[in-house]
């Protein structure tokens, strides 16, 4: 379909690619973003990607808005074909599977005539791709869960799910970034920090993105978590290939 | 320092805000109305964006460990230093072991409090602004409570003492204008012109985040879900049960619900400060309307700031510089300040 481009005030519009939760959708949403940071439209303050549009916030004293309009179909017209195939950064995070953390596992697993290591195994399976960060900072929505493993939300949020925990919401996969309130289901947890208000890069996620989980025993997890906590940088991102 | 002697019920530090991180799902905070804090920040004889206090209605008594210059404003807020009535919109000079007592707003929702070298908690993420949702800078990442102390940064040359004209007060009627979208298109024709003709007020639900109104229920025709898109401070979201609610400072970056209208810029503040039961109504206006209106309400800002008027209206004269000097050891230099 064709790009809509919606008024969101007179300080931001929103290019909207499409209506539903589609990897090509959101590809194409990512490429703009790029090509706005590549070739910059004057005044654009920043752009926030969600799964199939991307809100540009600007100052209309720099750009108008009609102008502006003009220059975003432009970038659209723009993409070169290919930029919006190319894959985003991949991440391997460990993940202890079950355990407090991860409650929901044993339930989970014998609700899908699974044993939990077969679950964990279809879990681990996938490559996931970072939809859109929103909801609470660094919180990644993920796009890729097998459909066996689809699973409703709660309907009555629990109150404190810990940072880290790896969730299941409805198609989606998640991380919780910040402890809280959740209805998601869970089954372990990553002691890597996808949020860290105090490192220099406090994000370790950003839409585009692809992660794998990749299980480890508790105390592979706990190491981890110490070397974090000692200022260590336990996570990089794989080669794009 | 500035100790927290009492506190009202929503006291936080903010300061210009944490810009440029929607991306990741980190709304900028920041004050509810920009001008009142960079009026309280010029007054004070801070930059624009320094750190403040941020108070709802009822600010609190603060007590200064050393002598400093603070400045209060959000229309005719009620104020003491120890047991004397002081002004607000002014620079006041606070000696070390008096207190500021400020009271009720009279017309407005927010004030701010600043003081000469700024509020000087260690920043977050490039900003000392308090995200209370997630509990990010500011003082613990929380509201103030009485005990807590605040650090106050360093300042190199007493303010020159300034005073600003009140502002009118807001009327008991608000029009606030908008721009309708991005996703009008979920509401039928009838249901845009309720939106557009019916009176809201002001629910006493409000917080930093959001502002719920009261009013005509509007339902979407295409539903109340949409697939998640960005939300910005002014996004009037219209969930399930049909009651609209308006996005602020520490609103949500992502949100689910369609959202039928926008706040235009220049309003968003007024509106803002509506108090709770004030009635208000929605107009639709172009974008050319929008842009110009926000041209404006700068412009207007600047001229704010760069007509602040002497503290005292009295023409300097050796006495009277003498006897400045001897009580606050201030140099009533309005012409050479940096922000003059």
């Amino acid at each position: 379909m064709s790009a809509r481009i919606l008024s969101c005030g007179e300080q931001a519009l929103t290019v909207e690619l499409g209506q539903s939760v589609d990897e090509s959708v959101n590809r194409r949403v990512i490429a703009l973003a790029q090509a706005l940071q590549i070739n910059p439209v004057p005044g654009v303050l920043e752009t926030v990607p969600t799964y199939r549009s991307l809100l540009v916030r600007f100052d209309p004293e720099v750009t108008r808005g009609a102008a502006m309009k003009e220059m975003l179909q432009d970038r659209l017209n723009g993409l070169t074909e290919g930029l919006d195939l190319a894959p985003g950064r991949l991440w391997r995070l460990p993940v202890a599977y079950g355990g407090s953390t991860g409650m929901d596992l044993r339930d989970l697993a014998a609700d899908k005539d699974l044993s939990a290591d077969a679950l964990i195994a279809m879990h681990s399976a996938a490559t996931y791709r970072v939809y859109m960060i929103g909801f609470s900072p660094g919180f990644a929505y993920l796009g890729g869960l097998p459909r066996k493993l689809h699973t409703p939300r709660l309907v009555t949020p629990r109150q404190l799910i810990p940072e880290g925990a790896i969730g299941i919401g409805g198609q989606q996969a998640n991380i919780n970034s910040i402890a809280g309130p959740s209805g998601w289901r869970f089954i372990g947890w990553t002691p890597v920090r996808i949020f860290d208000p105090d490192r220099a890069e406090p994000f370790l996620l950003c839409a585009g993105d692809r992660v794998q989980f990749e299980p480890v025993s508790p105390e592979q997890a706990a190491d981890v978590a110490a070397r974090q906590v000692a200022g260590e940088t336990v996570m990089q991102p794989e080669d794009a290939s | 320092m500035l100790e927290v002697v009492r506190a009202g019920p929503l006291v936080t530090v903010q300061d210009a805000g944490r810009i440029g991180l929607r991306a990741f799902g980190v709304s900028a905070a920041g004050p509810m109305e920009p001008d009142a804090m960079v009026l309280a920040n010029a007054l004070a004889g801070n930059t624009p964006e320094m750190a403040v206090l941020e108070f709802a209605s009822v600010g609190g008594t603060f007590r200064a460990t050393k002598d400093m210059y603070v400045a209060v404003t959000g229309s005719d807020a009620a104020l003491w230093i120890d047991d004397s009535p002081a002004r607000p919109c002014q620079t006041l000079s606070l000696s070390q072991g008096q207190t500021l007592r400020v009271g009720s707003l009279g017309s407005t929702l927010w004030g701010y409090i600043a003081v000469l070298g700024g509020i000087a908690c260690d920043p977050v993420m490039g900003s000392r602004s308090t995200q209370l949702r997630f509990a990010l800078g500011g003082h613990l990442g929380r509201t103030l409570e009485a005990g807590d102390t605040l650090p106050v940064g360093p300042c190199t040359a007493p303010p020159s003492l300034r005073k600003a004209t009140s502002r009118p007060a807001s009327s008991a009627l608000a029009e606030i204008r908008v721009l309708l979208g991005p996703q009008d298109d979920f509401f039928s024709q009838e249901v845009l012109t309720r939106f557009l003709s019916a009176y809201y007020s002001v629910s006493p639900k409000f917080d930093r985040m959001a502002m719920t109104l009261e009013g005509p229920s509007l339902e979407a025709e295409k539903g109340h879900d949409i697939v998640s898109d960005g939300t910005l401070p002014g996004s009037i979201q219209v969930p399930g049960s049909g009651v609209p609610l308006v996005l602020m400072a520490e609103g949500q970056t992502t949100g689910g619900y369609p959202k039928i209208a926008t706040v235009i810029g220049a309003d968003l503040p007024r509106l803002a400060q509506l108090r709770p039961g004030t009635r208000l109504s929605f107009k639709a206006v172009t974008l050319d309307e929008a842009e110009n209106a926000l041209v404006t309400s700068r412009k207007a800002t600047r001229a704010m700031l760069s007509s602040l008027g002497s503290a005292d209206p009295i023409q300097p004269t050796s006495e009277r510089l003498l006897s400045v000097n001897l009580i606050s050891g201030v140099w009533p230099e309005d012409e050479a300040s940096p922000n003059g």
